[in-house]
């Protein structure tokens, strides 16, 4: 090595990633902290429930013992408030999980769930059912929404794929996709829908968790399980796109392949998602770009740490949405930017700084 | 070089073309290099090079003839396969991640480990080797992004190494460092224990750096051979319209190209 290469200009010492039973430990915490949560946001509300309560009614519906609580109490915990913090977990996870793998697919930090079109497909297909009743009533407004999300999705790779199929188009093609329907929804809500719908209609738009049912859990449950096992047994493949298409191609990936697997993966998790709980945004585009600072790029790592992350994450902003202005209802979409942007920025801030 | 049709080892391009739109960009290329040897692939812009060397990797296939490793078409092996035979290090790699030089040599291990499986033991002795045989291994932990674009050739350099490969092709991979990151990458290259394909601009530096050289000039071959045998007055003002001076004062007799001007 020649003289000229010796001073070390880098900045902090390097390699400063954590080994494996770092990983484990954060996985480990990052579930800790989700059970947790999950037992406490329960108990927060109107009616006083405690953490004891959550754990003997959960125990009671599933056959493991008996609850001391009125019906009532029975219910709040069984049928709103549980499901609603669990969707909530499933949709952060989810979102998280879905942005972080299309970022490292289509090589845009600026990538989020919604970048196919998806969700403004989801809300076209949404307020065709609520404002002009398509369907005649048959249908309901998760299933309008997961018929115009996959609707958007088809469109967006049909138009990539035509258009020669590289990364960058598709992010062009789902922008276009995003516009189209953004427009068509704007359309029919201005042309045809009262106050009273137009402000529903905004709500869902805004994403909400407050319609959260025990269908919603489960559907949404093993959409992210299937998601979750595709996309970590695609994890280094994923690594590999670090320096472009052409290298991972050279790293023996089929690139074609992944794309087509993982694209449609993460569309149909999200076209879920949205279904049930509304586009709610920013969690999908920042808990990676947050949770990359705590894993390093590697996204066997990356992926559970960050659904853990989105998960614990989501819970707490929809707890806070139900509660500050109580007895009204932020949309938890509001809540997760208004509190997300300035979280982002300290973050960025901090890892510039660290350069 | 020995003519194609005998090799029956190694990588070789067997009379490819390659079609795109239309226009025929390469025609006919035979190329078989000899094992552990270094080939120079030189030519003015828009002669092939790229894509000789990408039909090389696989990267793309031919309209009409064949590249074979070890007799079998490239086309009938699974790209992991492939993967671990030869690997590719192109002009310029960027990344937005935010990866250290062991992460980016790590990636060569892709080929070779099976989704689920964590690293082995062979793994990381392949990543340490390539960080040592590249003088990397004091900066092993340095981020890519503070790194100049020498040591970033030479670090993409370790990562083909961790594949283990027996081929290594690299396009123009001097282009944008300063001279003594060229010569010094390139005595890397040459000092390898692997058969390398390098498409070049600067024809002193192939000439002192190749065993064998081929030109291409419109997607044809129009000269191959020893670099003393190819690199001629006559040749460069035909294929580059340029008139050179070319003298054997360069070391072990390799010649030496001064170049005076274009030709009208």
């Amino acid at each position: 090595m020649s003289v000229r290469d010796l001073p070390e200009v880098a900045g902090p010492a390097a390699g400063a990633r954590p080994r494996r039973g770092a990983g484990l430990a954060l996985g480990a915490a990052g579930a800790v902290a989700l059970v947790a949560s999950l037992a406490v946001a329960i108990t927060i509300g109107p009616a006083d429930i405690r953490v004891g309560d959550v754990w003997s009614v959960v125990a009671a519906h599933l056959g493991l013992g008996s609850s001391d609580l009125t019906p009532i109490r029975d219910g709040i915990v069984w049928q709103l408030r549980l499901p609603r913090t669990l969707l909530a977990a499933v949709c952060g996870a989810g979102l998280a999980v879905c942005g972080a793998v299309l970022q490292s697919l289509l090589r845009n930090p600026l990538a989020d769930p919604f970048v196919l079109g998806v969700s403004s497909g989801a809300s076209t297909g949404a307020v065709l059912v609520v404002v002009l009743g398509v369907g005649g009533g048959a249908v309901s407004v998760s299933a309008g929404a997961f018929a115009g999300a996959l609707v958007s999705f088809a469109l967006v790779l049909l138009l990539s794929h035509t258009l020669g199929g590289t990364t960058d188009l598709v992010v062009l093609a789902g922008v276009a996709a995003m516009q189209l329907f953004s427009a068509l929804t704007s359309f029919v809500v201005m042309t045809a829908a009262d106050a009273e719908t137009t402000r529903g209609v905004l709500f869902w738009l805004l994403g909400s968790l407050g319609g959260a049912g025990w269908t919603d859990v489960w559907l949404c449950l093993a959409a992210l399980a299937v998601a979750l096992v595709v996309c970590l047994s695609y994890g280094r493949t994923l690594d590999a796109f670090a320096f472009g298409q052409d290298a991972a191609a050279a790293l023996g990936v089929s690139v074609a392949r992944t794309r087509l697997v993982l694209l449609c993966v993460t569309a149909l998790l999200t076209a879920a998602l949205v279904s049930s709980a509304g586009a709610i945004g920013f969690v999908g585009l920042v808990l990676p770009h947050a949770t990359r600072a705590l894993t390093g790029p590697g996204h066997v790592r990356l992926l559970p740490v960050t659904a853990l992350a989105g998960a614990v994450f989501l819970v707490w902003v929809d707890t806070l949405a139900r509660t500050v202005l109580d007895p009204q209802e932020v949309p938890v979409g509001v809540v997760t930017s208004l509190i997300g942007v300035p979280a982002f920025v300290a973050v960025l801030y901090r890892t510039r700084r660290a350069r | 070089m020995t003519d194609a049709s005998l090799v029956r080892t190694g990588l070789r391009a067997d009379r490819v073309s390659r079609r795109t739109d239309g226009r025929l960009i390469l025609d006919g290329v035979v190329l078989a290099p000899e094992t552990g040897s270094t080939v120079g692939v030189l030519g003015p812009n828009g002669s092939g090079k790229s894509t000789l060397l990408r039909l090389l990797a696989g990267l793309l296939t031919p309209t009409a003839g064949v590249v074979t490793l070890d007799g079998t078409p490239l086309g009938d092996l699974p790209r992991r396969t492939v993967a671990r035979r030869l690997a590719v290090v192109e002009q310029q790699s960027d990344t937005q991640v935010e990866l250290t030089v062991a992460d980016v040599v790590r990636l060569g291990r892709v080929p070779h480990r099976r989704a689920w499986n964590p690293a082995s033991a062979d793994d990381e002795r392949a990543v340490r080797a390539a960080l040592e045989r590249t003088g990397l291994a004091d900066r092993a932990g340095r981020r890519w992004h503070t790194l100049s674009g020498g040591e970033r050739q030479r670090v993409q350099i370790a990562r083909a190494l961790a594949q283990e490969p027996r081929e290594l092709l690299l396009d123009e991979p001097t282009n944008h460092l300063d001279i003594h990151h060229q010569l010094d990458l390139l005595a890397l290259v040459t000092e390898l224990p692997v058969t390398a394909v390098v498409a070049l601009h600067d024809l002193n530096l192939a000439a002192m750096y190749c065993d064998q050289v081929v030109v291409l000039s419109g997607g044809r071959v129009v000269a191959a051979g020893a670099p003393g045998e190819v690199l001629t007055e006559g040749l460069i003002a035909e294929v580059y319209g340029v008139r050179a001076a070319v003298s054997r004062e360069g070391s072990e007799g390799r010649p030496h190209v001064r170049f005076l001007g274009t030709l009208g």
